[in-house]
């Protein structure tokens, strides 16, 4: 593998599309709701009725300026919207509204840190587009071929996407995936998108080809589709990379195609070759004006940006006194920096709200499938559990597993540990109690260990933390565990 | 006796306003000379009788409870069958939307409601606007009130032959190349094509947007100037819209042309395949402006002889973009048995599109493919900012422009039918002014040789409505009143 990572280098280009949180959508007033009742949050415009006519959503626009400025691109100060031409059902004109030769913002870059160094991505362009309808296959498979009808849902319709397109510039499947992670942390601290993959609010197209190391030329270029996370992102172009490296070393070729992920292989396969190449007759959209972006609207906009992530993380690890990957992890979203500065107003201290931040919580968000604006219970709360552990009257392990159970049945982990009874039990009787019950059912190891062996002595304690639930106090176990098998 | 049909759309609003009589009689009179008529005419599509009446005796309660309405309340009109009115078919004189009855009002019948003004029906026109005659219409031509035999113009035909008969006072129409003024002059009525984005698009079934306009059709100038008032104005719905206030184009009628210096377009007066008919009359009209104190200067515009196969280039290539829309998917005519999505787009694209319709949707396909972009559809539009500089040139030495409307008088149902490059020529003249987004108008100027209407057509820049009135009123009123056509004999 090794061998082979060397003789070629990876050249990467990611378009990644991101829906804008915008309660209206990008050429009329409809709502953009999600999961609403199918074709509830309509009208004439975002239908296509004839005689409907666009107009643009201001706040998407700012919403574009205001990420093109986070990724220091130039804001062009005329730019266009375009018709791309094609047919597909849940298209309702039959063309979609989107930006061509004159995007709004362009020539920027991201930098993203990758094992330790730090890379800077160009950015190609940022513009602005709309979402099409959803189709539903009605059949056997969910699949058109098989389908016994369609249903068409327009609720999507109209919807503001903006795409960001990176420069060619990406080298690995990390720097990818390092990529996502920081631009999809920007987007979240501008408040312009929910960046929920699975809502589709996120999603992302891969341009892949294999080069000799050193030479200018590109390869042949592959476009992979259907990358809803960044896992997925991340493993397509493993996949894809190997799969063009032994292409190349049995003198195969790559040929131009399009490529899709399967998520559930991890593969990539070729999608039907297409004959001809799209011709999507891009033609300037005559019912819009061009975007004048004076210097007063972009100051206007510019005046919005809050601290990016790279400062905040900066900001926050020195402040903190937190390692990188701590303030990485706290920094990651402005929730998340919210919920840490709350359990500081709540008493805790930086080192342990991180660590609990890090470990516990992010645990509980992964296994609920949800982010930290929604988290279950609040701040003080867990500033209440990291307290009780400081003071010894919950063990470490009995406050771990409070948090988890609290986290999934609603309530608070002081609340768990209340009813379930985990306080730690450091009382050297009650203790001394089950440590004889232990010993008496024990009586082979007892004797093994006083043979001897001493790792026997582990088990045992291992015994009496089992029977006390976790809650008896480690110190005081040890000791009159001890106390006793040298005694007897 | 002057009947009630035949009076003025001014003269109509002052007596129902003074309750000399009702928008309900004013409406049923129309209506039932429609009844009579319009089997031999085809001026409609759709009879609207019941919003007509709901609308007049709206008119009726409101005056009676002493509201001051606007003066063209209660005053019928004829709108062509490209807006949209909720709740009534909508057809573009095409069969792929038979059925469709679109869910909202278009912003100029919103004003129109607003206004007071019933909708006696929906006018025929040529399929999406295509075409000069109504022959392109899925429903069958429209007919020309001066000759039943002849074409009443196009594409707003219908509108156009509905006002010269006296089925209404008013009428609306689009204009993309000609298609307010061509018309009315071919039907010997006023039609004005208003300044782009003077007149909402919202709600109008688009052709070619960068070009269409919405006007007013009717028989004298201070008509078309009430009804433009009534319609024009922003509108948030259409990003295109201009932000300005509409200024009030009657109040400026009688100022008169003195020191106005009117440039006449000499290369169309005395043009190729001009009818000397028309050239006679227009002179005439020359003659009678400048008695009126008007001075009058001769131009020539060399750009504007690239200006028609620009505009078959741009309008296309934006039609094939528009109509994309109609696939069967949602609206009007579906093909039954197809076996996958590609066929149902192309079966019912077929079934449902006429042959110039199609010309066109592949025309602009092609000027738009990759490849022909820029020798085609980019280089159309750099003849369209040498027109509008050719405009603004002009436009330093002259206030006004004029020439004749169409090179001829109507022509017979099927002369030109098979000839699409002879129909295109018809709108020779009107195609600058949509291709500069400006104003002009269209008014009757008498008889030609073979007693048909000829239109003499002023041009003014952007916004110059109130200008264009102003001179076309003075002309109307030195020149008198026309012959009105045959028809008006019949009841």
């Amino acid at each position: 593998m090794g061998a082979i990572v060397s003789t070629y280098e990876a050249v990467i280009g990611l378009e990644v599309h991101v829906e804008l949180a915008t309660h209206s959508k990008m050429f009329c007033d409809s709502p953009t709701t999600f999961g609403a009742e199918p074709n509830t949050q309509t009208c004439p415009v975002c239908l296509g009725e004839p005689g409907s006519l666009p107009v643009p959503n201001r706040r998407a626009i700012e919403y574009l300026m205001l990420i093109g400025l986070a990724l220091d691109c130039r804001i062009a100060p005329h730019s266009l919207f375009h018709r791309k031409n094609y047919f597909y059902p849940d298209m309702p004109k039959n063309y979609q509204i989107s930006q061509y030769d004159l995007p709004l913002c362009v020539e920027g870059y991201l930098d993203v840190e990758v094992d330790g160094a730090e890379r800077r991505i160009g950015i190609t362009r940022a513009h602005m587009e709309e979402d099409t309808g959803k189709s539903l296959h009605v059949g056997t498979t969910g699949r058109i071929a098989e389908a016994k009808y369609s249903l068409i849902d327009y609720n999507r319709a109209g919807i503001p996407l903006v795409e960001v397109v990176s420069e060619p510039d990406i080298r690995s499947a990390l720097e990818a995936q390092r990529y996502l992670t920081e631009l999809r942390a920007i987007l979240q601290t501008l408040g312009v998108s929910d960046v929920r993959m699975e809502e589709g609010s996120m999603r992302c197209d891969a341009n892949v080809s294999l080069r000799a190391p050193g030479t200018e030329a590109f390869g042949t270029k592959v476009e992979i589709k259907n990358l809803n996370s960044i896992r997925s992102v991340s493993r397509a172009l493993t996949y894809e990379i190997d799969r063009q490296q032994k292409a190349l070393d049995g003198g195969d070729g790559i040929v131009q195609e399009t490529r899709h992920f399967d998520e559930n292989t991890g593969k990539t396969h070729s999608l039907r070759s297409k004959e001809e190449a799209f011709d999507y007759r891009y033609f300037p959209e005559p019912d819009l004006v061009p975007i004048e972006a004076g210097d007063d609207w972009i100051a206007e906009v510019r005046a919005l940006m809050p601290e990016l992530p790279r400062a905040r993380r900066a900001r926050i690890a020195s402040e903190h006194d937190l390692t990188p990957e701590q303030a990485a992890f706290v920094a990651a979203s402005p929730s998340s920096v919210q919920y840490f500065e709350a359990l500081l107003a709540s008493g805790t201290a930086a080192r342990d709200a991180a660590v609990w931040m890090a470990g516990e919580l992010s645990r509980a968000l992964n296994g609920a499938g949800e982010s930290i604006e929604n988290a279950r219970f609040s701040a003080a709360d867990l500033a209440a559990l990291i307290a009780a552990v400081k003071e010894g009257t919950v063990t470490l392990s009995s406050a771990k597993k409070a948090f988890q159970d609290a986290y999934t049945a609603g309530k608070t982990p002081l609340q768990i540990v209340d009813e379930r009874g985990l306080h730690q039990v450091s009382d050297d009787g009650a203790i001394a109690t089950i440590v004889d019950e232990v010993l008496s059912a024990n009586e082979a190891e007892v004797a093994r260990f006083r043979a001897g062996e001493e790792k026997v002595f582990k088990f045992l304690v291992g015994q009496v933390m089992k029977a006390t639930k976790g809650q008896a106090s480690p110190q005081v176990v040890d000791r009159v565990l001890r106390a006793r098998l040298g005694n007897s | 006796m002057t009947e009630v049909w035949e009076l003025s759309a001014a003269e109509l609003g002052r007596m129902i306003a003074r309750k000399e009589t009702s928008a309900r009689d004013v409406v049923d009179v129309h209506l039932s000379r429609i009844e009579a008529l319009d089997d031999s005419v085809n001026a409609f599509l759709t009879l609207t009788p019941d919003l007509a009446r709901a609308t007049a005796d709206d008119v009726d309660q409101r005056i009676a409870a002493g509201e001051q309405l606007g003066p063209l309340a209660g005053v019928p009109l004829a709108l062509k069958d490209i807006l949209c009115v909720d709740g009534v078919r909508t057809t573009a004189g095409s069969k792929i939307l038979e059925g469709y009855v679109p869910p909202y009002d278009s912003t100029v019948v919103r004003k129109l409601r607003a206004a007071g003004v019933p909708i006696v029906g929906k006018a025929n026109l040529d399929e999406f606007a295509m075409g000069s005659s109504t022959e392109n219409s899925a429903y069958g031509p429209s007919r020309n009130p001066w000759d039943l035999a002849r074409v009443p113009g196009g594409s707003s035909g219908g509108s156009a032959a509905a006002v010269s008969a006296g089925f209404a006072p008013l009428g609306i129409g689009t204009d993309t190349g000609g298609s307010i003024r061509q018309p009315a002059s071919l039907c010997g009525v006023v039609g004005v094509k208003p300044t782009y984005g003077l007149v909402s698009r919202y709600g109008l079934l688009a052709f070619a947007s960068s070009l269409d306009q919405v006007g007013p059709f009717a028989r004298t100038v201070e008509d078309a100037a009430l009804l433009l008032e009534a319609i024009a104005g922003h509108d948030r719905m259409d990003a295109t819209s201009i932000p300005e206030e509409v200024p009030p184009y009657v109040k400026g009628l009688e100022s008169g042309v003195k020191g106005l210096r009117i440039g006449v377009v000499s290369d169309w007066v005395e043009g190729e395949g001009v009818q000397p008919g028309v050239t006679e009359r227009v002179r005439a009209a020359i003659e009678s402006l400048s008695s009126l104190g008007a001075e009058i200067g001769e131009i020539s515009l060399p750009s504007f002889r690239y200006a028609l196969s620009a505009y078959y280039l741009i309008a296309p290539a934006e039609c094939s973009s528009n109509l994309a829309r109609y696939d069967g998917v949602r609206w009007g005519l579906r093909a039954p048995e197809a076996k996958d999505v590609v066929e149902m787009n192309v079966r019912s694209r077929t079934a449902g599109f006429g042959d110039e319709v199609k010309r066109r949707i592949m025309l602009g396909t092609y000027a738009l493919s990759a490849g022909y972009y820029d020798a085609y559809y980019g280089k159309a539009q750099q003849v369209r900012t040498l027109v509008i500089r050719d405009f603004e040139k002009a436009y330093e030495r002259f206030d006004v422009l004029l020439g004749p409307t169409s090179p001829t008088t109507a022509f017979k149902i099927g002369e030109k039918a098979d000839d699409p490059l002879a129909m295109y020529l018809n709108d020779v003249f009107t195609i600058p002014s949509n291709l500069a987004g400006a104003a002009a108008i269209s008014l009757p100027c008498g008889l030609a040789e073979d007693g048909l209407p000829v239109g003499l057509q002023l041009l003014g820049p952007p916004m110059s409505e109130g200008l264009l009135f102003k001179v076309a009123y003075a002309y109307e009123q030195a020149r008198g009143p026309v012959d009105a056509p045959p028809l008006w004999g019949r009841s």
